[in-house]
C-alpha cells in the first residue's frame, strides 16, 4: 500500500494527515505549533504515523503547507495552504465552490472549481481583524476557555453590537460592555457576528457560488458556524475533518506525486536534521 | 561590427548610466542648496519641466526623492518624524517623508535638497495640491496649479481638430503663459523662446525613445523588468526631461534594447510567466518584492506605472517646434490626460497591454498611502476578469510604509497565485496534446 502525507504548520496549530492510495485518512494529528516550528512539524507527522500504525518509510511523498511549510524539513515539496484548503474542501464536499478558512492569524476566502483548483482568493490584510486571534482576545477578556466560546454565545438573547474588528481594541470594547452590565453570552454573540460580517465580505469579494465549506480551527466553534450561516443565509459544509483541511489537501497533492511516479526514491534522515 | 567588448559594455548600460545620472541630479541639487540657489518642486504628472528647464531652474521631484528614502530603507524614520510632528498615519507616505526631509533642513539620504522657490502642480492628483500648500505654509513658496481637463465628460475623449479639444488646449495654453510670467518674476530672467524650442526638441527625443523602449519589451523574452529596471528609466525620464543628457540617455537605451531584441537577450532569469504590474511598486522591499515573483520565473513586462509616472509621455507625443507653446499645451493635455486615464480607464490600458505583451497574469498592487492610484483597482480588476481570460492577483501593501508590508503574507498570496498559473498551464498543455492526438 502506498501512502502520502500532508503537514500543515499553522501559526497556532500544526496538523498532519496520512492517506492511503484510496484517499482514505489512515492517521492524523493535531498539536500546538509553539516556538519550535521544525519540531512541531516532525512531532505532528510522527504522531499521525503512530495513529495509523505506519512506518515512515511507507510514506512515499510528503508536502508541507501553512506558514511554516518551508520548515517541514523532511517534506518533499511545499504548497500554499490556499491551494491545499481548496483541494481538501472539494475532496470532502465535491459541490464546494467557496471555501472560508478561519485560522489563528488569518481568514481566507477561496473560490474553487470542480477540481478543487483555485479560481480566486482573498484574505484579511496585515492585521488579525476578524480571525481566530480576535476570538482569542475576547476569550481572554472574558476569562472563558476557547472551546466554550461558541456554546456560550449561542445562549444569547439580546446580542450586543461589537463595532471594532481590531483584535487589540476588541478586548477593551468587551471590557467596556462588561462594565455596562451586559451578559457575557450577549457580548460573545456580538463578537461572533462581527467576525462573520467581515468574513462574509471576504467571501463576497471572491464570489459565493453553490456550496460553502468552512475549514480551519475556528470551524469547530459552533457559534461561528451559526453566525456565518445566518449572515450568508445558507448552510455551511462542516465536518470533523475541516480542521485538518489544509493537511488533507496537501496529502492529496502528495498522492498525485506518488501516482505520477514523480516521487524521489527516499527521504533521508539527513534531510530532517 | 559590434565586438564582445562593446557588447559587454552595451548590456546593462541603461541601468548603469541611469544610476549615474541620478547621482548627478542629486549632486546638482546639493550644489544648488549649498549656494542658496533657486529650485522648482514639481510632480511626475505634468511636471512642466520643459518650461522650468528653459529658465535653468533645477527641479526636485518630491515623489522621487521620497520613494528613494524607502528604497534606501530609511523611510520609516522619516514617517515617524512626520507623525511625531502631527501628521496622521493615513496621510500619503510620500508627503510625510518630504515633510520630514524639509523639517531636517532638506537633508536627504542622497544629499542636500534645496528649498522650493516655486512649486508647479496639476490637478492629476489631489494630494499634489495639498502638498504644495504645505511648502507655501513652510516657506511662503508660490504654488502654481495647472488645471488639466480630464476625459470624464460623459466618458468622451476628444482629440486635435475637435472644437472641445481646441478649447481645452487653449485653456491649458493660457495657464502655461501665466506660469511663464511667474517664472520670469521669480527668476528675474526673460523667457527665451529659442531655448524653449531646444528643450522641447530634447523632450521630443525622450518621448519618442520612451515609447520605443516600452514597445520593445513586447519581445520574448522581455528585455527588461518593468518594475525594477523600469523604475530607473522612469527616474531619468522625469528628472532629465527636456535636457540633452536625458535625450542622449534614451537614445543609448534604445540602442541597447534594440541590440538585445535583435540578439534575443532577455534578463538573467528564465522567463516562465509574463506579468503586468498595475499600481505603484512596493518600495520598502523593492528588490525582495520582485524576487517573490522572479523565484517562480515571473517577470514584469509592462506596468501602468510606466505610463502614469512618466506623466503620460509613453505615448510619444511630438511637440511642434514651429508653434511651441500651443504644442506644449496640446502635449500636456494629452499626456496628463493619458496618465490619469491609465488609472481611471485602466481596463482599457490593461486590455491593450495584455494583448500586445502576451500577458500570463496581472498583478494589482493597491497601496495604503495613495487613494488616487488605488481606489479604482478593485473595479479595474473586476472588469478585466470579465473581459479577459487572464488570472490576476490583488495584493495590498504600501509604497513607503513598511509597517503595513507583511512579506510573509505577501509571499503566501504570490505563491498561491503561481500555483494557480502552473495548474492552468498544465491544463492548457494537456488540452493541446489532446487536440493534437485527435
Amino acid at each position: 500500500m502506498a501512502y502520502a502525507a500532508g503537514v500543515d504548520v499553522g501559526s497556532t496549530q500544526t496538523k498532519a494527515v496520512v492517506i492511503d492510495e484510496h484517499r482514505n485518512i489512515v492517521g492524523r494529528s493535531l498539536i500546538d505549533t509553539g516556538a519550535n516550528v521544525v519540531k512541531a512539524a516532525e512531532s505532528s507527522f510522527v504522531a499521525a504515523l503512530a495513529q495509523g500504525g505506519i512506518d515512515e518509510e511507507e510514506v512515499e511523498y510528503v508536502i508541507g503547507t501553512g506558514y511554516g511549510r518551508y520548515r517541514v524539513t523532511f517534506g518533499n515539496s511545499q504548497i500554499t495552504e490556499i491551494s491545499c484548503h481548496g483541494r481538501g474542501a472539494v475532496h470532502l464536499f465535491p459541490e464546494t465552490r467557496t471555501v472560508v478558512d478561519m485560522g489563528g492569524q488569518d481568514t481566507k476566502a477561496i473560490s474553487v472549481n470542480a477540481q478543487g483548483e483555485i479560481v480566486d482568493f482573498c484574505m484579511n490584510d496585515k492585521c488579525a481583524a476578524g480571525t481566530g486571534r480576535f476570538l482569542g482576545a475576547a476569550a481572554a477578556a472574558l476569562d472563558i476557555p476557547l472551546d466554550r466560546l461558541g456554546p456560550v454565545s449561542l445562549q444569547s438573547r439580546k446580542p450586543i453590537k461589537i463595532t471594532t474588528t481590531c483584535t487589540v481594541f476588541a478586548e477593551s470594547e468587551v471590557l467596556a460592555w462588561i462594565g455596562k452590565g451586559k451578559k457575557i453570552e450577549d457580548i460573545l454573540w456580538g463578537v461572533h457576528k462581527s467576525i462573520a460580517a467581515r468574513s462574509a465580505g471576504l467571501m463576497r469579494r471572491v464570489g459565493i457560488d453553490s456550496e460553502i465549506t468552512f475549514s480551519g480551527g475556528v470551524s469547530r466553534n459552533v457559534g461561528m458556524v451559526k453566525a456565518l450561516e445566518e449572515r450568508l443565509e445558507q448552510p455551511l459544509n462542516i465536518s470533523e475533518e475541516c480542521h485538518f483541511m489544509g493537511a488533507m489537501g496537501a496529502a492529496l497533492f502528495a498522492l498525485d506525486h506518488v501516482e505520477a511516479g514523480r516521487a524521489p526514491v527516499t527521504r533521508t534522515a539527513e534531510a530532517r536534521s | 561590427m559590434t565586438t564582445l567588448e562593446d557588447t559587454n559594455d552595451l548590456i546593462g548600460r541603461g541601468n548603469r548610466e541611469g544610476a549615474a545620472l541620478f547621482r548627478e541630479w542629486f549632486a546638482e541639487l546639493g550644489q544648488t542648496a549649498a549656494a542658496g540657489g533657486q529650485a522648482a518642486y514639481v510632480f511626475v504628472m505634468g511636471s512642466t519641466n520643459e518650461i522650468l528647464k528653459t529658465f535653468d531652474l533645477p527641479v526636485v521631484f518630491p515623489e522621487i526623492t521620497s520613494l528613494q528614502t524607502a528604497v534606501r530603507r530609511v523611510a520609516h524614520e522619516l514617517l515617524d518624524e512626520a507623525e511625531d510632528y502631527g501628521y496622521s498615519p493615513d496621510i500619503c507616505g510620500y508627503v510625510k517623508a518630504d515633510v520630514a526631509v524639509q523639517l531636517r533642513g532638506g537633508k536627504h539620504p542622497m544629499g542636500q535638497l534645496p528649498s522650493p522657490t516655486i512649486s508647479v502642480l496639476t490637478n492629476a492628483c489631489n494630494t499634489y495640491i495639498k502638498w504644495g500648500e504645505i511648502w507655501e505654509r513652510m516657506y511662503g513658496t508660490p504654488m502654481f496649479t495647472i488645471d488639466v481637463p480630464g476625459t470624464r465628460q460623459a466618458g468622451t475623449q476628444t482629440f486635435s481638430g475637435n472644437s472641445d479639444f481646441e478649447a481645452d488646449r487653449r485653456y491649458v495654453e493660457t495657464q502655461l503663459g501665466e506660469l511663464i510670467s511667474l517664472c520670469e518674476n521669480v527668476t528675474g530672467k526673460s523667457f527665451d523662446i529659442d531655448k524653449f524650442r531646444e528643450v522641447l526638441g530634447h523632450a521630443n527625443t525622450m518621448s519618442r525613445c520612451w515609447n520605443r523602449v516600452l514597445e520593445l519589451n513586447a519581445a520574448r523574452p522581455a528585455l527588461f523588468n518593468a518594475v525594477t529596471d523600469g523604475t530607473i528609466f522612469l527616474g531619468v525620464a522625469n528628472a532629465f526631461r527636456g535636457t540633452e543628457a536625458g535625450a542622449l540617455y534614451f537614445e543609448r537605451l534604445v540602442e541597447e534594447l534594440e541590440y538585445k531584441a535583435a540578439n534575443n537577450i532577455g534578463q538573467t532569469i528564465e522567463e516562465k510567466y509574463r506579468l503586468l504590474f498595475v499600481g505603484v511598486p512596493c518600495y520598502p522591499i523593492f528588490r525582495r518584492f520582485n524576487e517573490l515573483f522572479s523565484e517562480w520565473g515571473g517577470t514584469f513586462v509592462n506596468s501602468t506605472y510606466l505610463w502614469f509616472a512618466s506623466g503620460g509621455t509613453n505615448r510619444g507625443f511630438q511637440y511642434d517646434l514651429a508653434d511651441p507653446l500651443a504644442s506644449l499645451a496640446e502635449g500636456m493635455l494629452l499626456s496628463v490626460r493619458d496618465a490619469m486615464d491609465s488609472m481611471f480607464y485602466q481596463d482599457v490600458a490593461v486590455a491593450e497591454m495584455a494583448k500586445d505583451f502576451n500577458i500570463d497574469g496581472v498583478i494589482y498592487h493597491p497601496i495604503k498611502s495613495c487613494r488616487t492610484v488605488s481606489t479604482g483597482l478593485a473595479d479595474g480588476r473586476r472588469q478585466m476578469t470579465k473581459d479577459l481570460d487572464i488570472p490576476s492577483l490583488f495584493i495590498e501593501s504600501d509604497m513607503m510604509d513598511r509597517r503595513v508590508v507583511s512579506e510573509a503574507q505577501m509571499k503566501n498570496r504570490i505563491d498561491a497565485f503561481f500555483e494557480g498559473l502552473a495548474t492552468r498551464r498544465q491544463h492548457a498543455a494537456v488540452a493541446t496534446s489532446g487536440s493534437q492526438g485527435r
